[in-house]
């Protein structure tokens, strides 16, 4: 660390060293593209990963963070800041070219603040119609609801995007085609079966062949990043369980851990032991559910319907726990809202011979079945370097070679203390993805069972303030979600509401790399894939 | 030779006794006129019914294989829940979507109920319960069945809709392929049989199946005729041109009301019709099981009226088609059409040949003992 510091004040010396919990450099705009590129190809370990990119409004100045890591140690951890005080027409250059998962993240900081980046290929607003009305993460956005009234008028849509060059002329503001003139477009989505939500793909065919495929979102965005801003920090939470529904308690997990670093809470024992606990059963009951909707997706329904007779026993256990099954509202700042009830680990252990009968059934009854087999090996096959460029982290990324657990890199709760396996497979097909879901099921399995017996007495929250207020700063906190790794960026100016509020989403990367691993693919591999990918919506329309 | 047994419960009682009054007392144009519109009436409702019994059968079947309950509301164990369904669905608006085209949209879902009905016609249900009985029978379903493949195709192309294009399109693909093995595998068995004529094909297998008669040739073809059968009616993990997770209904998504009623109950009643074929043609249709000498067994089988035999074979035939299609996941087209050209349609053309053989050979189980 030191060694790179040094040699980046010799070969940036307008590089800001700014003192932060995290390595941080604030640089210019016009260099920041050198600098990045230079992190992404340091020899002795290349910040190739890039994890979060937040968009801020700063007051005088808009600006972008990027927090850079690298993939073989996700640890190591550089934070890079850069940002305009042009507000009219603010423009920064783009990584694309190092991050492919910038792409999406830059379309949504213009939608979000305005700022366009130069050299983006396609520089539509993400999540937001092009014809919306201002910058509503920007601090002098007008709410007012005359000003973006809802439509009922059906619109087309349009199959341009613009974007601005940098050419050796200067910068060149072109708008350009993303289909060709005679493509068979169909729509999949955003009222589909398989998308899992409101997805909308507009894909290119050539007869059953996906040619192109281009990522429509944004029809369930609820602006939870803007309305967190007039919220305190314990009502904040309530949000984290609806983004993806699926990963509730993880979420709300970070987002409590988050809160709790930054204000000082020390979260006793007890509630320790039961927020691991709980994320392991969240964490499988969103694999099965993974399990299932692949399944279905593939069109084996007898197989989704067994995926779901598991996943109800792990959400009765919930339902005892704390009265909620899908959104549990069971994490609070400095604990667990609920203490565990009487025959909590009976059911559980319980659960935990049965599940392993189960995954055995699994194995006979799908994993060999010659038409799964089929449907899943070598297809969609996403290699490592892709993983990483698009930040594809969870069982997906883990499915490409990639070891990427947050649990394992950078352990929270109890995950230094118990002793489980990351599953990783080097063959990044869907049918790695599958089995590796029904592996982390069995790992997930094996960490309760290190747990379920030594719940230490004691509380089960710790005491905090009735108001919540953070110190200036900056705060951030990573967890290993369903589908993968999912953060919490919060920025403090010393009120009991943030300033500014980010969460990291792992589905937007799994979204962001479907075009790229279905391309010449059939098009009901196209819905295989999509299903191995295992996204949830709400989690990209924040 | 057939009365030689009792035969207490049989139809042909009551058909005869028909035919007879009607003869005695009317003239004998008008008795056939009465006759074929009975004939007629019940076969419709007979269309109907078993429509509604085998959509509520796999309803049941179905929810034990997923570790459901199934219909339990309407009547006792839900045996009205079909009855409640064909009501709601009488009743139901048909939507008129803007921009299909007409003509083409409306005509095509009576190719496939006509189609269906066609066949219906032609299955030997029972002893003396066979409405029509061609000389060339086995050939006339193989036709008639293939025709509903116009009304699939004209719904997905008249219904404006890239879904239901690629849906049409593929069934396309997927019938014509599989309709070349249904029809070998079938032409194995006139080989081995010397007749097209049902009745004459069930009559042949009095002391034994063709499956057994055939033994090795005729248990391929019997797999094959299985296989390329379910692929027609577009069953999983043959259902390509409906898969509901990709092209959300295929080439019927845009029929609502009755009309997709008739593409459901066409769907239904193909599945009944292709194990009915299997039945007559592999497993000795209405047949009871007899062997050569047990007289006394012969008459305790005898006791089981035909009809029941033809039901038992067929629902037997239809509760595998229902594993299958429960228990594995779709094929892909390039897989499907794999399957067809590569693996079943070159053993077929060898099983015939084998199957020649054994005939002109004389090994097959009727020559041998």
């Amino acid at each position: 660390m030191e060694k790179l510091t040094n040699l980046i004040e010799k070969k940036f010396p307008n590089a800001l060293h700014v003192e932060s919990p995290k390595l941080t450099f604030s640089i210019d705009y016009k260099e920041l593209h050198a600098f990045i590129s230079f992190l992404h190809s340091y020899s002795e370990h290349p910040y190739d990963y890039l994890v979060y990119l937040i968009g801020n409004d700063e007051g005088e100045i808009l600006s972008v963070s990027y927090l850079l890591s690298c993939s073989t140690n996700p640890s190591l951890e550089i934070v890079v800041k850069t940002g305009t005080s042009d507000r009219e027409n603010p423009l920064l250059y783009s990584i694309t070219d190092l991050y492919e998962t910038a792409h999406l993240n830059e379309r949504e900081t213009y939608a979000m603040f305005g700022i366009r980046f130069i050299n983006n290929p396609d520089m539509r607003r993400f999540l937001l119609n092009d014809d919306w009305v201002g910058f509503p993460l920007r601090k002098d956005y007008n709410m007012d609801p005359a000003i973006n009234p809802v439509s009922i008028i059906s619109k087309d849509m349009v199959d341009t995007a613009p974007r601005i060059m940098e050419t050796p002329e200067g910068l060149k503001e072109e708008i350009i085609n993303i289909f060709e003139a005679d493509d068979y477009i169909i729509n999949i989505g955003p009222q589909h079966p398989s998308t899992h939500g409101v997805m909308h793909f507009r894909t290119a065919l050539d007869g059953e062949i996906v040619k192109k495929i281009d990522v429509h979102s944004g029809y369930i965005h609820r602006g939870i990043e803007k309305l967190s801003e007039n919220l305190t920090y314990p009502q904040i939470l309530h949000f984290t369980d609806r983004l993806d529904y699926l990963s509730a308690n993880i979420n709300r997990h970070g987002l409590c851990m988050c809160v709790e670093k930054a204000a000082d809470i020390e979260v006793p024992q007890r509630a320790q032991y039961i927020r691991t606990i709980m994320d392991e059963l969240t964490r499988m009951s969103s694999h099965l559910l993974a399990w299932s909707a692949q399944t279905n997706d593939l069109g084996a329904t007898t197989a989704f319907i067994y995926g779901m007779r598991e996943r109800e026993i792990i959400l009765d256990i919930f339902d005892k726990t704390c009265g909620g099954r899908l959104i549990m509202n069971q994490n609070v700042i400095g604990g667990v809202m609920f203490d565990i009830y009487a025959d909590f680990q009976k059911d559980v252990k319980a659960f935990i011979i049965y599940m392993r009968d189960k995954l055995k059934e699994y194995d006979r009854f799908f994993s060999h079945n010659v038409i799964a087999l089929g449907r899943m090996v070598k297809i969609g096959i996403l290699s490592k370097p892709d993983a990483i460029s698009y930040a594809v982290t969870g069982p997906a990324g883990r499915a490409s070679g990639w070891s990427c657990d947050v649990r394992k890199h950078q352990p929270y709760a109890l995950y230094d203390k118990v002793e489980f396996t990351e599953v990783t497979r080097s063959e990044g097909d869907s049918y790695a993805r599958y089995l590796n879901r029904l592996d982390e099921i069995e790992q997930s399995l094996h960490i309760i069972e290190q747990l379920i017996d030594n719940i230490p007495e004691g509380d089960y929250c710790a005491k905090t303030k009735a108001i919540i207020k953070l110190p200036v700063g900056e705060y951030y906190q990573n967890v290993e979600a369903g589908k993968g790794l999912f953060g919490v960026y919060i920025e403090s100016r010393g009120e009991k509401t943030p300033w500014r509020l980010k969460l990291r989403s792992p589905s937007l990367s799994l979204v962001s790399v479907m075009p790229l691993i279905c391309k010449n693919e059939k098009i009901s591999d196209f819905i295989g894939i999509g299903g191995s990918m295992d996204y949830v919506i709400p989690d990209i329309d924040r | 030779m057939l009365q030689n047994y009792s035969q207490p419960l049989e139809f042909t009682n009551l058909t005869t006794w028909i035919d007879s009054t009607l003869g005695a007392n009317l003239p004998s144009f008008w008795s056939i006129a009465i006759e074929m519109v009975l004939v007629a009436v019940a076969l419709l409702a007979v269309y109907s019914l078993t429509a509604m019994i085998l959509i509520y059968v796999e309803r049941k079947i179905t929810a034990f294989f997923q570790a459901r309950i199934g219909p339990n509301r309407v009547g006792k164990y839900g045996i009205f829940q079909t009855v409640a369904d064909v009501i709601k669905i009488l009743l139901k608006e048909i939507i008129h979507v803007n921009k299909v085209d007409k003509f083409l949209f409306y005509a095509a879902p009576f190719f496939m109920i006509v189609a269906s009905m066609l066949t219906f016609g032609a299955i030997p249900f029972a002893q003396g319960l066979h409405a029509v009985d061609f000389n060339i029978g086995v050939f006339y379903v193989t036709a008639v069945s293939s025709l509903g493949i116009i009304g699939v195709l004209l719904a997905g192309w008249s219904s404006n809709n890239k879904y239901s294009m690629i849906g049409a399109m593929r069934s396309g693909a997927q019938f014509v392929s599989y309709e070349l093995s249904a029809g070998f595998a079938l032409m194995t068995m006139v080989v081995l049989t010397g007749t097209m004529q049902l009745s004459e094909m069930i009559e042949s297998q009095r002391f034994c199946w063709n499956i057994f008669n055939g033994h090795i040739s005729a248990i391929v073809a019997f797999i094959i005729y299985l296989i390329s059968g379910h692929a027609e009616t577009n069953r999983g993990p043959f259902d390509l041109p409906e898969a509901e997770s990709e092209l959300t209904a295929g080439y019927h998504t845009e029929y609502s009301g009755l009309q997709f009623g008739f593409f459901y109950l066409a769907e239904y009643l193909n599945m009944f019709i292709i194990a009915s074929i299997a039945a007559t043609v592999f497993l000795g249709g209405w047949m009871p099981l007899q062997v050569r000498g047990w007289d006394a067994f012969n008459q305790i089988m005898w006791y089981l009226p035909s009809y029941m035999w033809f039901t038992i074979k067929v629902f037997l035939l239809i509760f595998f088609s229902l594993w299958v299609r429960w228990s594995f996941p779709r094929l892909r087209i390039d897989q499907l059409l794999n399957l067809e050209w590569k693996y079943l349609l070159p053993i077929n053309l060898v099983n015939i040949l084998v199957m020649v053989l054994l005939v002109l050979a004389g090994w097959t189980l009727n020559d041998i003992f």
